[in-house]
């Protein structure tokens, strides 16, 4: 479904990624892992066209979407879950929902199933994203990203800085998009444990490359723990 | 009594006239944050809209003159909104981020857009004449008049108000321009095409200037510099109201309005001026945010 070959992003002057390869199935959860600063994040940038790629390719759904405007690559189905959140702070819950449709065009209406997946929601519609804690703004960034009714989730450290039991509760929503849903999912992770139980696939960044990928059911924890560590 | 009554009124009225000049910068330096020195020629823009429609009905049957009035607010609106989207597509989408830059860029704006004008109608201002059910007054009591060309503006500013509330907190435009403008990144990212609402946003903004010229030619005769006596106050309005809140800039309005009435009538002209921007710098050295500042614990960046 995403087929990423030969990838190289930069900001300014210095390159961030250099040659990499990454390949996502449809129906796969597929995680990205490595320590701070290897370039993980730019890689999910690029492929939302929010960082410069001057080379390589990225197909999606075999077509190639390189030189695309980033809101073209909205709507043709990949979501985006920043590492931030980037909840627009000063909509309502709601009006944040809201703009998930605007990858389908602005039209229809919200899937009542985003609030059983993520219940605390549906008690907050009309506070302002900006006053939610970080776990309520993780779970509103994943449903608004689920808005869209998206073939391609991206999401960035989805646990970073969060509470372990809405980190709980986001594995569950994960393995339930998997099941329920056949959704493919791309996930980049510091947290290893997290990573292994929710993904097929994995693939280690260092550097700006990829050191090491394969099933998550071969993975030998401590190998890529090594890499991880600092 | 009625000398109390009669300026409170005209506090409101300049005040009113300052909202309706200030609700297009609302939009343009409040929401995009772009410094807009042009916002006068827009103003000015519509004025002459008004003058060319008012023309026009010359031509036609004095029965209907009165009517070009009420045309003339939609078309100035939506040829000073076009003028805007051009500059937007030209100039000023180059010059985001760029303050200085675009503060320059602008001014070179306004001066050209003040020369055309110049070699269009001419240097001399010209008179639009106003509808006949304009003229006169509301008498409350002897000597206590209140033009119905006043009262009109009043109206006028109300409903801009309103329509650009709901089109800014009701609507789904209002909502992506609202999204854009506090994480441009992530609307891009979740489908909005952002240089598209760059655009109409600011031919929004522009369009409303239109609106105020129009009302303006109610009050005196135009001319190619209409605008520039404007345009400081606008920004005024908008800062001290709040950059990007709209009940900042009716706020910010009615302040320096009614001030400088009250303060003209308490003492003189001049004086009074520089009380008003007395009272300005020492409500923007207390809260220098303005007014109505939005907080937020996800706005400290």
């Amino acid at each position: 479904m995403l087929d990423v070959t030969k990838l190289e992003a930069n900001y300014e002057e210095s390159i961030i990624l250099n040659n990499v390869n990454l390949q996502v199935s449809k129906g796969q959860v597929v995680c990205l892992l490595g320590r701070n600063g290897v370039g993980k994040t730019t890689f999910l940038k690029s492929i939302m066209g929010l960082v410069r790629t001057p080379k390589g390719s990225i197909k999606f759904n075999g077509r190639e979407i390189i030189a695309e405007p980033t809101y073209f690559r909205a709507r043709q189905g990949i979501s985006y879950v920043p590492q931030g959140r980037d909840i627009f702070p000063q909509l309502s819950v709601q009006e944040n929902l809201l703009l998930g449709l605007e990858a389908l065009g602005g039209k229809g209406s919200i899937d009542e199933t985003v609030y059983d997946l993520f219940p605390v929601l549906k008690t907050m519609l009309q506070r302002k994203g900006g006053d939610l804690s970080g776990g309520q703004q993780q779970q509103l960034a994943i449903a608004r990203a689920l808005v869209a009714k998206p073939k391609l989730l991206i999401l960035d450290e989805p646990t970073e800085g969060i509470q372990p039991s809405v980190i709980q509760e986001i594995g569950r929503v994960i393995k339930q998009l998997r099941q329920a849903e056949g959704l493919t999912i791309l996930i980049v992770e510091q947290y290893l444990d997290f990573a292994v139980e929710v993904s097929d696939y994995y693939y280690v960044m260092e550097k700006g490359r990829i050191e090491a990928k394969g099933f998550t059911r071969e993975i030998n924890k401590e190998e890529i723990q090594k890499l991880l560590a600092i | 009594m009625g000398t109390y009554l009669l300026q409170i009124f005209n506090g409101i009225s300049v005040s009113s006239i300052l909202i309706l000049a200030a609700l297009g910068l609302a939009i343009t330096f409040g929401l995009m944050k772009i410094i807009n020195m042009a916002h006068g020629e827009f103003i000015m823009i519509g004025a002459y809209v008004t003058y060319l429609m008012q023309n026009q009905f010359l031509h036609l049957p004095k029965s209907l003159f009165g009517l070009y009035f009420l045309l003339a607010i939609p078309a100035s609106f939506i040829v000073s909104g076009l003028v805007g989207f051009v500059l937007e597509r030209t100039v000023i989408r180059h010059l985001y981020n760029r303050p200085l830059d675009s503060l320059l860029a602008t001014w070179g704006v306004s001066l050209v857009l003040q020369q055309l004008a110049r070699n269009i109608f001419g240097a001399p201002n010209v008179d639009v004449k106003s509808p006949g059910w304009l003229d006169g007054g509301l008498v409350l009591s002897q000597g206590l008049q209140l033009p119905y060309k006043r009262l009109f503006i009043i109206a006028l500013v109300i409903v801009c108000l309103l329509s650009m509330f709901l089109l800014l907190y009701k609507s789904k435009t209002g909502r992506r321009i609202r999204a854009v403008m506090q994480n441009r990144e992530m609307a891009e990212s979740m489908g909005i095409n952002t240089r598209r609402v760059d655009a109409y946003t600011f031919a929004i903004g522009s369009g409303f200037a239109g609106i105020a010229g129009c009302a303006l030619t109610l009050l005196g005769s135009i001319g190619s510099t209409l605008g520039t006596n404007y345009i400081v106050d606008t920004f005024m309005v908008v800062v001290l109201g709040g950059v990007g809140t709209l009940v900042g800039t009716a706020a910010g309005g009615l302040l320096i309005g009614t001030a400088n009435t009250t303060l003209e009538f308490l003492t003189n002209a001049s004086l009074g001026k520089v009380l008003v921007f007395i009272l300005i710098i020492t409500l923007l050295q207390w809260r220098p945010n303005g007014l109505f500042n939005i907080s937020s614990r996800s706005l400290d960046d």
